[in-house]
């Protein structure tokens, strides 16, 4: 009791929680289908000034059941790419374009963004944020929270 | 009259009558709002002819208050948990009262010479018990709770006591919401691991063999017969329709889904724009209505799989209810808040905050046009509600 537990504290750092028998863990899906956007297709249609197809391709095949940081790493560059080279005012229409599903895979990347932010893509995000809540609601940013396999 | 207004007086009850007519929906209904205090009405029940309710404001208690005109008078208080009371419900016809709390138990009571008296459940769980809803032959009861488990209790003659029995397939977290099947068998279960589940509650103690439904043949004890769900959402509402084919949930991630047993149990899913819901009703075979952390109640139709739709939010105030300021109300307002300005924190909607539980107030739940709501904020309000066809 009187013991001086402050030097000796491993057992402090015991994880519990994986001892746990009635733990819950998530189902494990297979993603080993899931390639994440394509690269290559994203560019051209940057190139070619397509900036609605741009962001369609770069919404395709989301990693979301994927256990590879490297390939979700690169679909959120990807669509950060297509997301800057957006003109303000295009923003409105590219929003219309897309599905009810479409809009939240855009919110889930858009927080993914906002994790890590790099010097102006904030501003940018923010920009997304604020027109793509105006077309799903709170509804979006509620399912982007719960969403227990993101982007 | 300001809507607000009833916030100055927290231990009366006002009575706020409105007759708003929606444009676009052409549907006619009052509300009446009857505030029970500050604080949160956690679970309510009423009795058969709906002159009598049953609540719990977030302790140990369950109130009885009696209609007396406009007012509700307090006739019973039952007390005997031990912990936060959450979940009471009311047998209609045998006039009995089940509740369950955070204690572990459930109290089954009956009115003996007009007092209240209480009877143990042995529910056999070692976590606290979540909801709890009467059978509709209102022979048996089901308990969720967090042990991971549904109490299904029936009560046993030898030994003058209720039993339970417990269906623990596949549940991995706390049970949320309980909803019966009109056949009395099956139970569908929302539950904290993401899943809306079908059981069969079949006792062959008390019951016969239940009759095959579109949900499944075979109903041994604990069956599951349907599960569904995603990753993410609590399930915090589910609701039988009033002929048990359709099976509609409401869970954390903003969703409303319907499961149609009829088609095959395809289950069509809308993704909503507002908080999520709490509690979700049918109202008519197609029409249902959910509310939740929106404070407001949003109705919905379902005509077919893939075909679930929002209608319209029901009870927003109109803006120019709040325009008339009377000169006693300018002052009151300048001597509390010193400010002139109205109340602006005040929500447009009837709820000040968020609607924890829907029920049937008039009727049954195929012509329940009036049903009421109760809020964290103290408040129950009673819509009557006009189904289109």
């Amino acid at each position: 009791m009187a013991k001086n537990t402050v030097s000796s504290a491993r057992f402090r750092k015991v994880d519990v929680d994986e001892y746990d028998e009635n733990k819950f863990v998530d189902e494990e899906e297979g993603g080993e289908n899931q390639l994440g956007p394509d690269e290559n297709e994203v560019d051209s249609c940057i190139r070619q000034g397509n900036m609605l197809a741009a962001l369609q391709a770069a919404l395709k095949n989301p990693p979301i059941n994927t256990k590879n940081q490297a390939l979700k790493d690169r679909a959120e560059n990807l669509v950060l790419k297509v997301l800057t080279s957006y003109k303000s005012s295009d923003i409105d229409k590219a929003i219309q374009s897309l599905d009810k599903n479409g809009v939240d895979l855009l919110m889930m990347y858009i927080y993914r963004g906002f994790e890590k932010p790099s010097e102006n893509s904030s501003a940018i995000f923010l920009q997304w944020h604020e027109k793509a809540l105006a077309v799903a609601g709170v509804g979006s940013i509620v399912r982007v929270l719960t969403a227990r396999k993101t982007v | 009259m300001y809507l607000g207004q009833w916030l100055y007086f927290p231990d009366k009850n006002l009575q706020i009558l409105l007759d708003l007519i929606k444009d676009s929906s052409l549907l006619c209904f009052n509300m009446s709002l009857y505030s029970f205090g500050t604080k949160p009405i956690s679970c309510h029940a009423w009795n058969k002819d709906h002159t009598q309710l049953a609540i719990s404001t977030n302790d140990h208690t369950v109130q009885i208050y009696q209609k007396d005109g406009n007012e509700w008078k307090k006739i019973h208080e039952l007390a005997e948990h031990n912990g936060n009371i959450t979940g009471i419900d009311w047998a209609p016809n045998s006039n009995r009262i089940v509740t369950c709390a955070v204690d572990r138990n459930a109290y089954v009571w009956s009115l003996k010479d007009g007092v209240w008296k209480p009877t143990l459940v042995l529910l056999r769980i070692n976590r606290a018990a979540t909801c709890v809803k009467w059978s509709p032959l209102e022979n048996k009861f089901a308990v969720g709770s967090g042990a991971q488990s549904i109490s299904v209790c029936y009560f046993e003659e030898e030994n003058d006591w209720w039993l339970s029995k417990h269906i623990k397939k596949s549940i991995k977290s706390t049970i949320l919401s309980l909803d019966w099947h009109p056949n009395n068998v099956l139970l569908a279960a929302g539950s904290c691991d993401f899943q809306c589940r079908v059981y069969s509650a079949y006792v062959k103690e008390i019951e016969d063999k239940p009759s095959s439904t579109p949900w499944g043949t075979k109903m041994p004890f604990g069956e599951i017969l349907f599960e569904k769900g995603e990753s993410g959402g609590w399930v915090h509402g589910v609701c039988f329709s009033p002929s048990g084919d359709c099976l509609a949930w409401v869970s954390h991630s903003s969703t409303v889904c319907v499961a149609d047993a009829a088609k095959e149990k395809q289950v069509t899913q809308l993704k909503i724009e507002f908080l999520p819901f709490l509690s979700i009703l049918y109202v008519s075979e197609d029409n249902l209505i959910a509310a939740g952390h929106d404070c407001s109640l949003c109705h919905f139709q379902y005509v077919d799989v893939d075909n679930l739709q929002f209608v319209s939010k029901l009870g927003m105030a109109k803006g120019s209810l709040k325009g008339n300021q009377s000169a006693m109300q300018h002052f009151r307002n300048l001597d509390k808040k010193a400010t002139t300005d109205a109340d602006d924190t005040g929500l447009e909607t009837l709820h000040q905050n968020s609607i924890s539980q829907l029920r049937i107030f008039h009727g049954e739940k195929s012509n329940g046009a009036k049903f009421s709501s109760i809020g964290l904020d103290g408040a129950l309000v009673i819509w009557d509600f006009e189904v289109p066809k």
